[in-house]
């Protein structure tokens, strides 16, 4: 099923920016929330559908989009003042902050939204809703079980070894084609001088530089990689339930978790789409998402004879720090670093 | 006394203590808050300025030149330094020489200044994305072989903390005032309160006091109060006094018209009984002489009254004693009385000015005079003169004078009195009205005759 999901995405999504559109609820809802978010319907639409059932009246029309459109998007709706979304909700949380910073966001204040922890909102106006560790999956039957890399070094020391076989067969997200990659690696550059080693060790080994946890994943499962880097826990999880041959690991060196952030676009809030997003904060819509893998309270449910990782975990808080992740010098500077090591040891 | 002295209360010391402290507290507390306001936006501002070079400076010193391109490498600390203020929004951006951005957002709102190669951090206020934002602009300076020139860093931010900072401050410092303000207002009327509390003590003794009880009230007390106390004493003292006279008053006056009313009777008896024409013709006439002198008893006793009352109570003034030996002169009362009588008078051309009442010395000098003619040797002559230190009237006879001595004061009053000779009654008044204006009787017998005079100081003419 989750094949033909992808399939489906990708012949619209490389046309028209939106991957994909789909609506719940009734089609005469006095209230329609237009939410835009880079979830996959598939993951995202038990929520919407357990929202709607407290709320008959409301319906959902949902868009999917890539993390950089969606930012762009939004970001030109902002500036001509015409925003036409409701609620937008990304994993690429640096460009959610950018938008906050550049006034493109309107505040809600309400109970639940202050019960979240401060690192995940910000002036009212950005909440992180989920907690999805950036994990690496393996395929369980092509790498032994001595094999599998429970930290970053481990990685690296799987990829040092000159004509390995692991060459060519390690996958992680391309940074340019989507926001989430550029965020993960660029905090990883910021975590840690371990990436500095482990961007070489991919290029060098051939690693290759894709889009989308869907497809990553997917290539592991059918044997075309055998470990991906940073890919996000809450794809993993949903597959490996019917996908035993997928492997996941929380990195116990550190694990970024994301909380995919929320906005409400423009000056004024959508009372719906604030209703909305205080059912996600709630405790109800907390534990929908968990049933999706959204919300991940530490190690995942599949590797637990591994010690929880909750030490090393690290929230990438929604505050003005992550503007460094949205400049466009030290973008351009990271992308071209990311360029130079890939096309140095280019295949 | 009336009614009207209590009901018309004025508003309570407490009253106005409260209402001026309060006034002023609240004239204060208006100052300070706008003082403590001002001063909190300028304690704000100067605390997050800081934050906001510090970031800028962060920034700067992180521009480097790689292949002669300026390269900014973005550092997280200065937007941690920023996220201080934690809900403000962040504007920066990197200009290089020839002002071109290299990065961060195209600001518009930096001022047109020339750029100046001095260190110092430029701050200013304009809006971000239509919201107030302070700014501060610092450069850095490169002088390299492949790059030089002036690069500026801007970094700006809202000032949503920097409000916060300052409503707190000014807050904190209203808080302070307002408990000041009420521990001032509460010790001033604790102060009040027991500053009033003697005066309710009296206020409360002279309440539960008998009405005839005139004694000293207990004068331990404050010195402002105790003045008071003092002069209520005094005018207690005063009031028994005049007490002490009216006593003395009614019971002489009883016990003086007693006796010359009862023989009245008597010899009206006898007249009534008495069957003889001629004997009732003679009785008769002692009752009229009787009566005449009962008559001038009651005078005298009227006009002492009278004089004690004033010499208590009226308004003292500066006086010629010349105009009183004129006036009775002039009267001519006696003339009624003893037609008979011819009377000098003997006055100098200066005036001779003594401080006392009008009324009181003439009565006394009248009374003098009367004695003179009723009991003393004809001519009887009366003068006003003045020694150093002295003015005199006097009242002269050739007679021998009265044969009691002048010094045995009121037992000499009543014995006259009670004898119903109205001559003891006339001296006991010139002597009590010359006592009252701090003089003294004096006698002297001689072969001149009997001479009689009122001393009392002297006021110089250019005392008046």
């Amino acid at each position: 099923m989750y094949k033909v999901l992808i399939i489906w995405l990708f012949s619209v999504g490389s046309v028209v920016a939106q991957e994909a559109t789909k609506h719940f609820g009734p089609q005469d809802a006095a209230i329609e929330i237009r939410l835009r978010t880079t979830t996959d319907i598939e993951i995202f639409a038990p929520t919407v559908v357990d929202f709607l059932s407290k709320h008959p009246d409301f319906s959902v029309h949902y868009e999917q989009w890539g993390s950089n459109d969606l930012y762009e998007k939004t970001s030109n709706e902002c500036a001509s003042k015409t925003p036409s979304a409701d609620i937008v909700i990304s994993s690429a949380v640096h460009q959610m902050v950018k938008l906050v910073n550049d006034r493109c966001a309107a505040p809600w204040n309400s109970d639940v939204s202050q019960k979240l922890m401060p690192e995940l909102s910000w002036r009212n106006e950005i909440w992180g809703i989920t907690s999805e560790p950036a994990v690496m999956v393996y395929n369980k039957t092509l790498v032994s079980q001595d094999q599998v890399p429970y930290t970053r070094f481990d990685l690296l020391d799987l990829l040092r070894p000159q004509d390995n076989e692991f060459a060519g067969r390690v996958a992680t997200y391309d940074i340019e084609a989507s926001g989430l990659g550029f965020l993960f690696a660029f905090l990883d550059s910021r975590e840690a001088s371990t990436f500095g080693a482990l961007m070489e060790a991919f290029a060098r080994s051939g690693a290759v530089a894709t889009c989308c946890s869907s497809e990553i994943i997917n290539g592991v499962i059918e044997g075309r990689y055998l470990i991906a880097y940073n890919v996000l826990g809450s794809y993993a999880n949903t597959i490996a339930k019917t996908q035993s041959v997928l492997g996941i690991i929380e990195p116990q060196d550190y694990t970024l978790v994301l909380s995919r952030a929320a906005i409400l676009p423009g000056r004024n809030a959508n009372r719906g789409a604030g209703l909305f997003l205080e059912y996600l904060l709630s405790d109800q819509g907390q534990a929908q998402m968990s049933e999706q893998f959204l919300v991940t309270k530490s190690q995942s449910a599949f590797e637990q004879n591994e010690p929880p990782a909750t030490a090393t975990r690290r929230i990438i808080e929604l505050g003005p720090a992550l503007l460094v992740a949205e400049d466009q010098a030290t973008v351009r500077r990271f992308n071209q670093r990311w360029h130079d090591i890939f096309s140095t040891f280019d295949r | 006394m009336s009614n009207k002295a209590t009901k018309g209360q004025t508003l309570s010391l407490t009253m106005r203590l409260t209402v001026g402290l309060g006034g002023l507290l609240l004239f204060g507390g208006i100052v300070l808050t706008l003082a403590a306001f001002a001063y909190g936006r300028v304690a704000a501002r100067d605390a997050f300025d800081r934050l906001l070079v510090g970031a800028a400076n962060t920034i700067a010193s992180n521009i480097s030149i790689s292949d002669g391109q300026l390269v900014v490498d973005l550092p997280r600390s200065a937007f941690d330094l920023l996220a201080l203020a934690p809900n403000d929004r962040i504007a920066y951006e990197v200009r290089g020489v020839n002002g071109e951005l290299v990065t961060g957002y195209a600001l518009d709102v930096i001022p047109d200044r020339p750029m100046t190669f001095s260190d110092m951090p430029h701050y200013f206020d304009a809006d971000f994305f239509g919201e107030p934002a302070r700014f501060v602009r610092t450069t850095r300076t490169f002088s390299e072989r492949q790059f030089s020139g002036t690069v500026q860093v801007v970094v700006g931010q809202t000032i949503l903390a920097r409000q916060e900072l300052a409503f707190d401050i000014t807050k904190r410092a209203l808080l302070g005032l307002l408990i000041g303000g009420i521990a001032v207002l509460g010790m001033a009327l604790v102060v009040v309160r027991s500053a009033l509390r003697p005066l309710e003590k009296i206020a409360d003794t002279i309440r539960q006091r008998d009405p005839r009880d005139l004694t000293q009230i207990d004068q331990h007390a404050p010195k402002e109060i105790s003045d008071m106390v003092s002069s209520l004493n005094a005018f207690m003292q005063r009031l028994e006094q005049q007490f002490d006279v009216m006593r003395n008053l009614i019971s002489d006056t009883a016990h003086q018209l007693r006796t010359p009313v009862a023989a009245l009777r008597a010899q009206s008896d006898f007249a009534l009984r008495e069957s003889d024409e001629i004997k009732r013709a003679q009785i008769v006439s002692k009752i009229h002489s009787r009566s005449l002198s009962l008559g001038r008893l009651l005078d005298q006793m009227l006009s002492r009254a009278m004089v004690i009352h004033r010499i208590e109570s009226a308004r003292r003034e500066t006086l010629d004693l010349r105009d009183i030996a004129l006036t009775l002169i002039d009267d001519g009362d006696h003339s009624l009385i003893y037609p008979d009588h011819d009377i000098h008078l003997e006055i100098g051309p200066e005036p001779i000015l003594v401080y006392g009442d009008l009324i009181s010395l003439t009565e006394a000098a009248k009374n003098l005079l009367s004695n003179a003619l009723a009991h003393g040797v004809a001519p009887v002559t009366i003068g006003v003169e003045s020694t150093n230190s002295h003015a005199c009237i006097w009242v002269r006879d050739l007679g021998d004078g009265p044969q009691v001595e002048l010094d045995i004061g009121d037992r000499f009053v009543r014995s006259s009195v009670s004898k119903g000779k109205s001559a003891g009654l006339g001296l006991s008044i010139a002597k009590s009205v010359a006592d009252a204006f701090e003089g003294r009787l004096e006698l002297v017998r001689n072969e001149a005759g009997f001479k009689i005079s009122i001393l009392l100081p002297l006021k110089r003419g250019n005392d008046v």
